[in-house]
Protein backbone atom coordinates (compact mmCIF):
# COMPACT_ATOMS: atom_id res chain seq x y z
CA UNK A 1 0.00 0.00 0.00
CA UNK A 2 1.13 3.68 -1.03
CA UNK A 3 -0.38 6.79 0.11
CA UNK A 4 -0.99 9.50 -2.60
CA UNK A 5 -0.30 12.76 -2.36
CA UNK A 6 -4.53 13.04 -2.67
CA UNK A 7 -4.86 10.55 -0.05
CA UNK A 8 -2.94 12.46 2.46
CA UNK A 9 -5.00 15.24 1.68
CA UNK A 10 -8.15 13.41 2.57
CA UNK A 11 -7.13 11.94 5.84
CA UNK A 12 -5.79 15.53 6.94
CA UNK A 13 -8.87 17.01 6.09
CA UNK A 14 -10.39 13.84 7.89
CA UNK A 15 -8.35 14.59 10.82
CA UNK A 16 -9.12 18.68 10.75
CA UNK A 17 -5.04 19.49 10.49
CA UNK A 18 -4.23 22.30 8.45
CA UNK A 19 -1.10 20.33 5.90
CA UNK A 20 0.58 22.83 3.68
CA UNK A 21 1.31 21.51 0.24
CA UNK A 22 5.51 21.70 1.34
CA UNK A 23 4.46 19.65 4.46
CA UNK A 24 2.43 16.93 1.86
CA UNK A 25 5.82 14.97 0.99
CA UNK A 26 6.95 14.10 4.23
CA UNK A 27 3.56 13.11 5.77
CA UNK A 28 2.83 10.65 2.89
CA UNK A 29 6.50 9.22 3.52
CA UNK A 30 5.87 8.75 7.20
CA UNK A 31 2.30 7.56 7.25
CA UNK A 32 3.92 5.50 4.54
CA UNK A 33 6.51 3.96 6.92
CA UNK A 34 4.14 3.15 9.18
CA UNK A 35 1.27 1.47 7.60
CA UNK A 36 4.26 -1.02 6.52
CA UNK A 37 4.56 -1.52 9.85
CA UNK A 38 1.10 -1.91 10.25
CA UNK A 39 0.26 -4.50 6.98
CA UNK A 40 2.23 -7.18 9.08
CA UNK A 41 -0.94 -7.86 11.16
CA UNK A 42 -2.37 -9.39 7.45
CA UNK A 43 -0.18 -12.23 7.53
CA UNK A 44 -2.20 -13.74 10.54
CA UNK A 45 -4.66 -15.91 10.39
CA UNK A 46 -7.79 -14.13 12.36
CA UNK A 47 -10.85 -16.73 11.31
CA UNK A 48 -12.98 -17.05 13.88
CA UNK A 49 -11.35 -14.82 16.63
CA UNK A 50 -13.54 -12.36 18.82
CA UNK A 51 -12.76 -9.06 18.57
CA UNK A 52 -11.36 -7.25 21.93
CA UNK A 53 -12.36 -3.54 22.08
CA UNK A 54 -11.26 -3.36 25.80
CA UNK A 55 -9.44 -5.05 28.81
CA UNK A 56 -13.13 -5.40 30.37
CA UNK A 57 -15.76 -7.80 28.84
CA UNK A 58 -18.62 -7.25 31.07
CA UNK A 59 -20.79 -4.66 29.55
CA UNK A 60 -20.95 -0.71 30.64
CA UNK A 61 -21.75 0.15 34.05
CA UNK A 62 -25.03 2.36 33.92
CA UNK A 63 -26.42 4.72 36.75
CA UNK A 64 -29.23 6.16 37.42
CA UNK A 65 -30.42 9.25 35.06
CA UNK A 66 -30.61 12.17 38.11
CA UNK A 67 -27.69 15.18 38.07
CA UNK A 68 -24.95 14.74 39.36
CA UNK A 69 -22.33 17.44 38.71
CA UNK A 70 -22.49 21.26 39.93
CA UNK A 71 -23.18 23.81 37.78
CA UNK A 72 -19.61 25.26 37.64
CA UNK A 73 -20.36 27.36 34.05
CA UNK A 74 -17.92 30.17 35.15
CA UNK A 75 -15.34 28.30 35.82
CA UNK A 76 -15.40 26.06 32.19
CA UNK A 77 -16.28 29.52 30.19
CA UNK A 78 -13.39 31.00 31.98
CA UNK A 79 -10.86 28.86 29.66
CA UNK A 80 -12.57 29.53 26.30
CA UNK A 81 -10.84 30.95 23.64
CA UNK A 82 -14.05 33.12 23.21
CA UNK A 83 -16.93 33.36 24.99
CA UNK A 84 -19.67 36.34 25.15
CA UNK A 85 -23.56 36.01 27.28
CA UNK A 86 -22.15 32.37 28.90
CA UNK A 87 -21.72 31.18 25.08
CA UNK A 88 -18.76 29.73 23.49
CA UNK A 89 -18.34 31.71 20.01
CA UNK A 90 -17.41 30.50 17.09
CA UNK A 91 -17.32 31.61 13.05
CA UNK A 92 -21.01 32.06 11.63
CA UNK A 93 -21.92 28.72 10.25
CA UNK A 94 -25.93 29.45 9.73
CA UNK A 95 -26.49 32.13 7.09
CA UNK B 1 16.64 13.66 53.59
CA UNK B 2 16.66 13.67 50.17
CA UNK B 3 17.18 9.55 49.26
CA UNK B 4 14.79 9.31 51.91
CA UNK B 5 11.71 6.76 51.21
CA UNK B 6 8.22 7.39 51.78
CA UNK B 7 7.92 4.76 54.37
CA UNK B 8 10.83 6.75 56.07
CA UNK B 9 10.15 10.66 55.08
CA UNK B 10 6.69 9.42 56.66
CA UNK B 11 8.12 8.43 60.30
CA UNK B 12 10.38 11.65 60.07
CA UNK B 13 6.91 13.93 59.56
CA UNK B 14 5.37 12.20 62.40
CA UNK B 15 7.96 12.14 64.50
CA UNK B 16 8.22 16.75 63.94
CA UNK B 17 11.92 15.44 62.91
CA UNK B 18 10.64 18.01 60.26
CA UNK B 19 7.62 19.88 58.50
CA UNK B 20 5.94 19.52 55.41
CA UNK B 21 7.32 23.05 54.99
CA UNK B 22 10.73 22.40 55.43
CA UNK B 23 10.17 19.37 53.52
CA UNK B 24 8.73 21.00 50.53
CA UNK B 25 11.43 23.74 50.81
CA UNK B 26 14.48 21.24 50.41
CA UNK B 27 12.82 19.78 46.66
CA UNK B 28 11.91 23.01 45.73
CA UNK B 29 15.69 24.50 46.28
CA UNK B 30 17.12 21.14 44.67
CA UNK B 31 14.44 21.40 41.60
CA UNK B 32 15.67 25.39 41.57
CA UNK B 33 18.87 24.35 41.15
CA UNK B 34 18.71 21.09 39.02
CA UNK B 35 15.52 21.36 36.80
CA UNK B 36 17.40 24.18 34.24
CA UNK B 37 19.51 21.12 33.36
CA UNK B 38 17.02 18.30 33.30
CA UNK B 39 13.81 19.74 32.65
CA UNK B 40 11.97 17.28 34.40
CA UNK B 41 9.21 19.94 34.95
CA UNK B 42 6.95 21.92 33.34
CA UNK B 43 5.46 24.27 35.87
CA UNK B 44 7.02 24.85 39.60
CA UNK B 45 4.54 27.24 42.00
CA UNK B 46 7.06 27.68 44.56
CA UNK B 47 4.01 29.54 46.73
CA UNK B 48 1.15 26.96 45.37
CA UNK B 49 3.44 23.86 47.10
CA UNK B 50 4.46 25.66 50.45
CA UNK B 51 0.87 26.72 51.19
CA UNK B 52 0.04 23.64 50.33
CA UNK B 53 2.30 22.05 52.60
CA UNK B 54 1.76 24.78 55.18
CA UNK B 55 -2.23 23.21 55.23
CA UNK B 56 -0.29 19.81 55.51
CA UNK B 57 1.26 20.66 59.15
CA UNK B 58 -1.39 21.93 60.26
CA UNK B 59 -3.32 18.78 59.38
CA UNK B 60 -1.04 16.59 61.30
CA UNK B 61 -1.09 19.98 64.51
CA UNK B 62 -4.86 19.49 64.91
CA UNK B 63 -4.24 15.47 64.85
CA UNK B 64 -5.67 14.57 61.73
CA UNK B 65 -2.46 13.42 59.46
CA UNK B 66 -2.53 9.72 57.92
CA UNK B 67 0.78 8.20 56.76
CA UNK B 68 1.41 10.35 53.72
CA UNK B 69 0.17 13.62 55.27
CA UNK B 70 2.81 16.35 54.24
CA UNK B 71 5.01 14.37 51.93
CA UNK B 72 5.59 15.99 48.35
CA UNK B 73 4.72 14.04 45.37
CA UNK B 74 5.25 15.29 41.58
CA UNK B 75 2.15 15.07 39.19
CA UNK B 76 2.96 14.30 35.55
CA UNK B 77 1.55 16.78 33.55
CA UNK B 78 -1.57 15.29 32.25
CA UNK B 79 -3.69 14.74 35.01
CA UNK B 80 -5.99 17.75 35.69
CA UNK B 81 -5.30 19.93 38.70
CA UNK B 82 -7.33 22.51 40.15
CA UNK B 83 -5.14 26.04 39.46
CA UNK B 84 -2.65 24.43 38.01
CA UNK B 85 -1.41 24.62 34.67
CA UNK B 86 -2.26 21.14 32.89
CA UNK B 87 -0.62 21.14 29.46
CA UNK B 88 0.00 17.33 28.38
CA UNK B 89 3.02 18.72 27.25
CA UNK B 90 1.07 20.01 24.59
CA UNK B 91 0.97 23.83 22.89
CA UNK B 92 -2.37 22.62 22.19
CA UNK B 93 -3.59 23.21 26.18
CA UNK B 94 -0.02 25.67 26.75
CA UNK B 95 -2.82 28.25 28.56
CA UNK B 96 -5.14 25.47 30.11
CA UNK B 97 -5.16 26.11 33.78
CA UNK B 98 -7.70 23.04 35.04
CA UNK B 99 -10.94 24.15 36.71
CA UNK B 100 -10.81 20.54 38.23
CA UNK B 101 -8.97 17.69 39.62
CA UNK B 102 -9.00 14.45 38.36
CA UNK B 103 -9.68 11.70 40.84
CA UNK B 104 -6.00 10.58 41.06
CA UNK B 105 -5.56 14.57 42.28
CA UNK B 106 -8.19 14.00 44.69
CA UNK B 107 -6.94 11.41 46.12
CA UNK B 108 -3.62 12.65 46.67
CA UNK B 109 -4.77 15.61 47.83
CA UNK B 110 -7.29 13.95 50.42
CA UNK B 111 -4.12 11.79 51.76
CA UNK B 112 -2.62 15.23 52.28
CA UNK B 113 0.40 14.80 49.87
CA UNK B 114 1.97 17.80 48.69
CA UNK B 115 2.14 19.36 45.03
CA UNK B 116 5.94 20.22 43.91
CA UNK B 117 4.76 21.09 40.51
CA UNK B 118 3.93 19.12 37.13
CA UNK B 119 6.63 16.92 35.56
CA UNK B 120 7.26 16.99 31.53
CA UNK B 121 6.20 14.33 28.75
CA UNK B 122 5.76 13.07 24.88
CA UNK B 123 2.79 15.27 24.08
CA UNK B 124 -0.72 13.63 24.87
CA UNK B 125 1.51 10.73 26.21
CA UNK B 126 2.57 9.75 22.67
CA UNK B 127 5.99 8.98 22.68
CA UNK B 128 8.32 6.95 24.06
CA UNK B 129 11.30 9.35 24.59
CA UNK B 130 9.87 12.47 26.18
CA UNK B 131 11.25 14.22 23.23
CA UNK B 132 7.89 15.24 21.49
CA UNK B 133 7.22 17.64 24.47
CA UNK B 134 6.64 21.67 23.45
CA UNK B 135 8.51 22.31 26.61
CA UNK B 136 11.82 20.55 25.18
CA UNK B 137 12.90 17.10 26.09
CA UNK B 138 13.61 15.71 28.91
CA UNK B 139 17.71 14.51 29.78
CA UNK B 140 18.43 11.66 31.51
CA UNK B 141 19.95 12.47 35.22
CA UNK B 142 22.21 9.56 34.73
CA UNK B 143 23.63 10.89 31.49
CA UNK B 144 22.86 14.09 30.12
CA UNK B 145 23.29 12.66 26.80
CA UNK B 146 20.23 9.92 27.35
CA UNK B 147 16.89 9.91 26.61
CA UNK B 148 14.70 9.47 30.36
CA UNK B 149 12.35 7.32 28.16
CA UNK B 150 8.78 8.45 27.77
CA UNK B 151 5.78 9.35 27.60
CA UNK B 152 6.22 10.00 31.41
CA UNK B 153 10.46 10.95 31.44
CA UNK B 154 9.83 13.55 33.57
CA UNK B 155 8.29 11.95 36.60
CA UNK B 156 11.15 9.62 36.01
CA UNK B 157 13.70 11.87 35.98
CA UNK B 158 12.15 13.65 38.68
CA UNK B 159 12.44 10.40 40.75
CA UNK B 160 15.84 9.48 40.04
CA UNK B 161 17.37 12.77 40.61
CA UNK B 162 15.99 13.17 43.77
CA UNK B 163 13.68 16.41 42.77
CA UNK B 164 10.61 14.28 44.27
CA UNK B 165 10.01 11.11 46.20
CA UNK B 166 7.14 9.85 44.36
CA UNK B 167 5.47 11.19 41.16
CA UNK B 168 2.43 9.98 39.48
CA UNK B 169 3.07 8.60 36.01
CA UNK B 170 0.20 7.20 33.25
CA UNK B 171 1.34 3.71 30.88
CA UNK B 172 -0.36 3.33 27.46
CA UNK B 173 1.76 1.62 25.70
CA UNK B 174 4.44 1.42 28.16
CA UNK B 175 4.92 4.96 29.53
CA UNK B 176 5.37 4.01 32.66
CA UNK B 177 7.79 1.21 32.79
CA UNK B 178 9.96 1.97 29.97
CA UNK B 179 11.40 5.24 31.47
CA UNK B 180 11.23 4.14 35.26
CA UNK B 181 13.79 0.99 33.74
CA UNK B 182 15.59 3.98 31.81
CA UNK B 183 16.19 6.08 35.06
CA UNK B 184 16.21 3.26 37.30
CA UNK B 185 13.38 3.99 39.47
CA UNK B 186 10.86 2.06 40.23
CA UNK B 187 7.28 1.95 38.51
CA UNK B 188 4.05 0.23 38.32
CA UNK B 189 1.26 0.59 35.81
CA UNK B 190 -1.84 -1.01 37.59
CA UNK B 191 -4.40 -3.40 36.07
CA UNK B 192 -6.75 -1.17 33.88
CA UNK B 193 -9.85 -0.05 35.74
CA UNK B 194 -7.49 -0.12 39.15
CA UNK B 195 -6.87 3.84 39.02
CA UNK B 196 -9.87 5.68 37.58
CA UNK B 197 -9.20 7.73 34.40
CA UNK B 198 -11.60 10.98 35.30
CA UNK B 199 -9.54 13.56 34.69
CA UNK B 200 -6.39 12.35 33.52
CA UNK B 201 -6.52 13.35 29.73
CA UNK B 202 -7.66 10.88 27.40
CA UNK B 203 -5.12 9.21 25.20
CA UNK B 204 -6.29 5.93 24.15
CA UNK B 205 -9.27 4.88 26.33
CA UNK B 206 -9.22 1.35 26.16
CA UNK B 207 -5.09 1.32 27.19
CA UNK B 208 -4.61 4.28 29.34
CA UNK B 209 -3.98 3.81 33.18
CA UNK B 210 -2.57 5.74 35.69
CA UNK B 211 0.26 4.76 38.08
CA UNK B 212 3.09 5.93 39.97
CA UNK B 213 7.17 5.67 40.02
CA UNK B 214 9.02 5.86 43.51
CA UNK B 215 12.31 4.92 44.86
CA UNK B 216 11.45 1.14 45.96
CA UNK B 217 8.37 -1.08 45.32
CA UNK B 218 7.20 -0.61 49.20
CA UNK B 219 6.65 3.32 48.37
CA UNK B 220 4.81 2.36 45.39
CA UNK B 221 2.41 -0.07 47.26
CA UNK B 222 1.82 2.65 49.69
CA UNK B 223 0.78 5.14 46.53
CA UNK B 224 -1.27 2.46 45.08
CA UNK B 225 -2.93 2.15 48.35
CA UNK B 226 -3.97 6.24 47.79
CA UNK B 227 -4.64 6.06 43.87
CA UNK B 228 -6.25 3.24 43.31
CA UNK B 229 -10.16 2.66 44.21
CA UNK B 230 -13.46 2.75 42.65
CA UNK B 231 -14.95 6.08 40.99
CA UNK B 232 -18.11 6.47 39.15
CA UNK B 233 -16.92 8.86 37.14
CA UNK B 234 -14.96 6.66 34.62
CA UNK B 235 -17.24 4.05 33.12
CA UNK B 236 -14.34 1.43 33.43
CA UNK B 237 -13.54 1.81 37.19
CA UNK B 238 -13.64 -1.43 38.69
CA UNK B 239 -15.60 -2.28 41.64
CA UNK B 240 -13.90 -4.35 44.16
CA UNK B 241 -13.31 -3.77 47.84
CA UNK B 242 -10.58 -1.57 48.80
CA UNK B 243 -7.34 -3.77 49.44
CA UNK B 244 -3.71 -3.22 51.02
CA UNK B 245 -1.30 -3.50 48.56
CA UNK B 246 1.46 -4.17 50.77
CA UNK B 247 0.07 -7.02 52.40
CA UNK B 248 1.78 -9.31 50.41
CA UNK B 249 5.15 -7.11 50.47
CA UNK B 250 7.12 -9.79 53.39
CA UNK B 251 5.49 -13.53 51.67
CA UNK B 252 8.73 -14.94 51.04
CA UNK B 253 9.65 -16.30 47.57
CA UNK B 254 10.03 -20.37 47.99
CA UNK B 255 7.47 -21.89 45.52
CA UNK B 256 6.82 -19.02 43.40
CA UNK B 257 6.56 -19.67 39.68
CA UNK B 258 8.21 -17.32 37.36
CA UNK B 259 7.67 -17.50 33.87
CA UNK B 260 9.85 -16.17 31.23
CA UNK B 261 8.19 -15.83 28.04
CA UNK B 262 10.54 -17.09 25.21
CA UNK B 263 9.88 -14.43 23.24
CA UNK B 264 11.46 -11.82 25.08
CA UNK B 265 14.77 -13.33 25.39
CA UNK B 266 15.06 -13.90 21.26
CA UNK B 267 16.66 -11.81 18.50
CA UNK B 268 17.00 -7.99 19.58
CA UNK B 269 17.77 -8.19 23.09
CA UNK B 270 20.66 -6.53 23.59
CA UNK B 271 23.97 -7.72 25.72
CA UNK B 272 23.93 -5.47 28.17
CA UNK B 273 19.72 -6.29 28.89
CA UNK B 274 20.17 -9.92 28.59
CA UNK B 275 23.20 -10.17 31.16
CA UNK B 276 20.83 -7.48 33.46
CA UNK B 277 17.95 -10.06 33.41
CA UNK B 278 19.84 -13.07 33.82
CA UNK B 279 21.77 -11.70 37.21
CA UNK B 280 18.19 -10.95 38.57
CA UNK B 281 16.46 -14.24 37.47
CA UNK B 282 19.34 -16.33 39.01
CA UNK B 283 18.68 -13.74 42.49
CA UNK B 284 14.77 -15.13 42.21
CA UNK B 285 16.02 -18.62 42.12
CA UNK B 286 18.38 -18.13 44.68
CA UNK B 287 15.14 -17.28 47.26
CA UNK B 288 13.38 -20.57 46.14
CA UNK B 289 11.33 -18.92 43.16
CA UNK B 290 10.69 -21.75 40.10
CA UNK B 291 11.61 -20.74 36.57
CA UNK B 292 8.90 -21.98 34.14
CA UNK B 293 9.28 -21.60 30.32
CA UNK B 294 6.07 -20.16 28.49
CA UNK B 295 4.91 -18.49 25.06
CA UNK B 296 3.85 -15.65 24.30
CA UNK B 297 3.31 -16.03 20.53
CA UNK B 298 2.10 -13.18 19.24
CA UNK B 299 4.35 -10.48 21.10
CA UNK B 300 5.63 -9.26 17.56
CA UNK B 301 2.24 -8.50 16.49
CA UNK B 302 1.34 -6.14 19.66
CA UNK B 303 3.59 -3.35 17.57
CA UNK B 304 0.58 -3.05 14.67
CA UNK B 305 -2.17 -3.94 16.99
CA UNK B 306 -1.10 -1.30 19.22
CA UNK B 307 -0.79 1.36 16.22
CA UNK B 308 -3.83 0.81 14.95
CA UNK B 309 -5.65 0.65 18.29
CA UNK B 310 -4.16 3.69 19.86
CA UNK B 311 -3.88 5.79 17.35
CA UNK B 312 -7.90 5.16 16.58
CA UNK B 313 -8.95 5.77 20.03
CA UNK B 314 -6.33 8.95 19.82
CA UNK B 315 -8.18 10.63 16.69
CA UNK B 316 -11.15 9.87 18.39
CA UNK B 317 -10.33 11.62 22.10
CA UNK B 318 -8.19 14.32 20.63
CA UNK B 319 -10.81 15.71 18.15
CA UNK B 320 -12.00 17.59 21.42
CA UNK B 321 -9.08 20.15 20.71
CA UNK B 322 -10.96 22.23 18.40
CA UNK B 323 -10.44 25.95 19.58
CA UNK B 324 -13.69 26.37 20.82
CA UNK B 325 -13.99 25.43 24.47
CA UNK B 326 -10.80 25.26 25.66
CA UNK B 327 -6.75 25.48 25.08
CA UNK B 328 -5.33 27.16 22.13
CA UNK B 329 -7.44 28.71 18.89
CA UNK B 330 -5.22 29.80 16.05
CA UNK B 331 -4.93 33.70 15.79
CA UNK B 332 -6.80 34.21 12.39
CA UNK B 333 -9.05 32.18 10.32
CA UNK B 334 -11.98 32.18 8.49
CA UNK B 335 -14.37 30.00 8.59
CA UNK B 336 -15.52 27.13 11.11
CA UNK B 337 -13.45 24.28 9.34
CA UNK B 338 -11.04 26.41 8.77
CA UNK B 339 -10.74 27.54 12.20
CA UNK B 340 -10.78 23.72 13.71
CA UNK B 341 -7.77 23.46 11.20
CA UNK B 342 -5.61 25.69 11.51
CA UNK B 343 -5.92 25.53 15.35
CA UNK B 344 -4.88 22.02 15.40
CA UNK B 345 -2.28 21.88 13.05
CA UNK B 346 -0.46 25.25 15.05
CA UNK B 347 -0.98 23.27 18.47
CA UNK B 348 -0.49 19.81 17.80
CA UNK B 349 2.96 18.69 17.41
CA UNK B 350 4.49 16.30 14.60
CA UNK B 351 3.76 12.98 16.50
CA UNK B 352 0.35 13.70 17.42
CA UNK B 353 -0.68 14.84 14.52
CA UNK B 354 0.77 11.77 12.67
CA UNK B 355 -1.24 9.60 15.06
CA UNK B 356 -4.28 11.49 14.39
CA UNK B 357 -4.01 11.15 10.82
CA UNK B 358 -3.19 7.21 11.17
CA UNK B 359 -6.40 6.94 13.45
CA UNK B 360 -8.50 8.87 11.14
CA UNK B 361 -7.41 6.52 8.27
CA UNK B 362 -7.75 3.13 9.77
CA UNK B 363 -11.65 4.27 10.49
CA UNK B 364 -12.49 5.90 7.78
CA UNK B 365 -14.81 4.54 5.53
CA UNK B 366 -14.11 0.77 3.81
CA UNK B 367 -10.68 0.58 6.06
CA UNK B 368 -12.67 -0.46 9.31
CA UNK B 369 -12.25 -4.03 8.56
CA UNK B 370 -8.95 -4.24 7.17
CA UNK B 371 -7.26 -2.41 10.00
CA UNK B 372 -9.02 -1.73 12.99
CA UNK B 373 -11.39 -4.77 13.41
CA UNK B 374 -8.09 -6.58 12.27
CA UNK B 375 -6.66 -5.05 15.53
CA UNK B 376 -9.22 -5.74 17.87
CA UNK B 377 -8.64 -9.49 16.82
CA UNK B 378 -5.24 -9.71 16.84
CA UNK B 379 -5.54 -7.67 20.85
CA UNK B 380 -7.92 -11.07 21.51
CA UNK B 381 -4.76 -13.43 20.55
CA UNK B 382 -2.43 -11.71 22.71
CA UNK B 383 -4.35 -11.48 25.47
CA UNK B 384 -5.41 -15.26 25.24
CA UNK B 385 -1.93 -15.86 25.32
CA UNK B 386 -1.46 -14.09 28.65
CA UNK B 387 -4.19 -15.91 30.13
CA UNK B 388 -2.77 -19.62 28.84
CA UNK B 389 0.33 -18.65 30.27
CA UNK B 390 -1.16 -18.28 33.30
CA UNK B 391 -2.05 -21.33 33.71
CA UNK B 392 1.63 -22.34 34.91
CA UNK B 393 2.90 -19.42 36.36
CA UNK B 394 2.38 -16.76 39.17
CA UNK B 395 3.98 -13.88 37.84
CA UNK B 396 6.10 -13.26 34.33
CA UNK B 397 9.35 -11.67 33.99
CA UNK B 398 11.52 -10.21 31.16
CA UNK B 399 13.16 -7.04 29.77
CA UNK B 400 11.42 -3.76 29.57
CA UNK B 401 13.25 -2.50 26.74
CA UNK B 402 15.82 -4.12 24.58
CA UNK B 403 17.89 -1.53 25.15
CA UNK B 404 19.24 0.77 27.67
CA UNK B 405 18.21 4.10 27.19
CA UNK B 406 19.34 5.62 23.73
CA UNK B 407 20.81 9.20 22.48
CA UNK B 408 18.96 12.02 22.52
CA UNK B 409 17.78 12.73 18.89
CA UNK B 410 18.74 8.84 17.65
CA UNK B 411 15.27 7.77 16.56
CA UNK B 412 13.45 11.19 16.28
CA UNK B 413 13.36 10.74 12.60
CA UNK B 414 12.14 8.18 12.26
CA UNK B 415 8.85 6.83 13.73
CA UNK B 416 8.88 3.17 13.16
CA UNK B 417 12.13 2.84 14.55
CA UNK B 418 11.23 4.53 18.18
CA UNK B 419 7.70 2.19 17.93
CA UNK B 420 10.28 -0.97 17.66
CA UNK B 421 11.37 -0.17 21.00
CA UNK B 422 8.39 -0.66 23.00
CA UNK B 423 7.89 -4.42 22.13
CA UNK B 424 7.96 -5.77 25.21
CA UNK B 425 5.63 -3.33 27.24
CA UNK B 426 2.70 -3.09 24.90
CA UNK B 427 0.76 -6.28 24.65
CA UNK B 428 0.44 -5.63 28.74
CA UNK B 429 -1.57 -2.36 27.86
CA UNK B 430 -3.36 -4.65 24.98
CA UNK B 431 -4.68 -7.36 27.62
CA UNK B 432 -5.03 -4.72 30.67
CA UNK B 433 -2.45 -6.40 32.90
CA UNK B 434 -0.63 -4.44 35.48
CA UNK B 435 3.25 -4.64 34.92
CA UNK B 436 6.24 -3.14 36.86
CA UNK B 437 9.73 -1.90 36.29
CA UNK B 438 12.38 -2.77 38.94
CA UNK B 439 15.96 -1.44 38.81
CA UNK B 440 18.18 -4.40 37.89
CA UNK B 441 21.23 -3.15 37.21
CA UNK B 442 23.34 -1.19 34.72
CA UNK B 443 24.69 -1.40 30.66
CA UNK B 444 28.46 -1.04 30.08
CA UNK B 445 27.72 2.92 29.44
CA UNK B 446 26.11 3.26 32.77
CA UNK B 447 22.97 3.67 31.86
CA UNK B 448 20.19 1.86 34.25
CA UNK B 449 18.51 -1.08 32.93
CA UNK B 450 15.14 -2.57 34.64
CA UNK B 451 13.51 -6.20 34.75
CA UNK B 452 9.03 -6.07 34.11
CA UNK B 453 7.39 -7.85 36.21
CA UNK B 454 3.86 -8.69 34.68
CA UNK B 455 1.05 -9.80 36.89
CA UNK B 456 -1.81 -11.28 36.54
CA UNK B 457 -5.10 -9.18 35.90
CA UNK B 458 -5.38 -7.27 39.88
CA UNK B 459 -2.54 -9.39 41.26
CA UNK B 460 -0.58 -6.04 41.87
CA UNK B 461 0.16 -7.14 45.91
CA UNK B 462 1.65 -10.54 44.23
CA UNK B 463 3.84 -8.76 41.59
CA UNK B 464 5.03 -6.02 44.69
CA UNK B 465 6.18 -8.48 46.54
CA UNK B 466 8.22 -10.69 44.15
CA UNK B 467 9.90 -6.97 43.45
CA UNK B 468 10.11 -5.95 47.25
CA UNK B 469 12.11 -9.50 47.95
CA UNK B 470 14.17 -8.35 45.33
CA UNK B 471 14.67 -5.23 46.38
CA UNK B 472 15.46 -6.60 49.82
CA UNK B 473 18.66 -8.56 48.29
CA UNK B 474 19.78 -6.13 45.72
CA UNK B 475 20.90 -2.47 45.91
CA UNK B 476 20.27 -1.21 42.16
CA UNK B 477 16.81 0.92 43.64
CA UNK B 478 19.06 2.69 45.82
CA UNK B 479 21.50 3.96 43.21
CA UNK B 480 21.40 7.82 42.25
CA UNK B 481 22.97 9.34 40.18
CA UNK B 482 25.87 11.93 40.77
CA UNK B 483 24.29 15.39 40.38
Amino acid sequence: MSLTHQDVARIAKLARIAVTDHEIEAVGQQLNTIFGLIEKMQAVDTTDVEPMAHPQDDALRLRADVVTEPDRRDAFLAVAPQVEGGLFLVPQVIE
Amino acid sequence: MINATLKTLSQQLAAHAISSEELAGLYLERIAALNPALNAFITVEREQTLAEARAADATRAAGNAGPLTGVPLAHKDIFCQQGWKTSCGSRMLDNFISPYDAHVVERCRAAGLVTLGRTNMDEFAMGSSTENSWYGPTRNPWDSAAIPGGSSGGSAAAVAARLAPVATATDTGGSIRQPASHCGVTGLKPTYGAVSRYGMVAFASSLDQGGMMAQSAEDCALMLNVMAGFDSRDSTSVERAPEDYSRDLAAPLAGLRIGLPREYFADGLSPDVARVIEAAIAELKRQGAQLVDISLPHTELSIPAYYVIAPAEASSNLSRYDGVRYGHRAAEYGDLVDMYEKTRAEGFGTEVKRRIMVGAYVLSHGYYDAYYLKAQKIRRLIANDFVAAFRSCDVILGPVAPTAAFNIGEKCDDPVEMYLSDIYTLSVNLAGLPGMSVPAGFATNGRPIGLQLIGNYFAESRMLNVAHQFQLATDWHRQSPAL
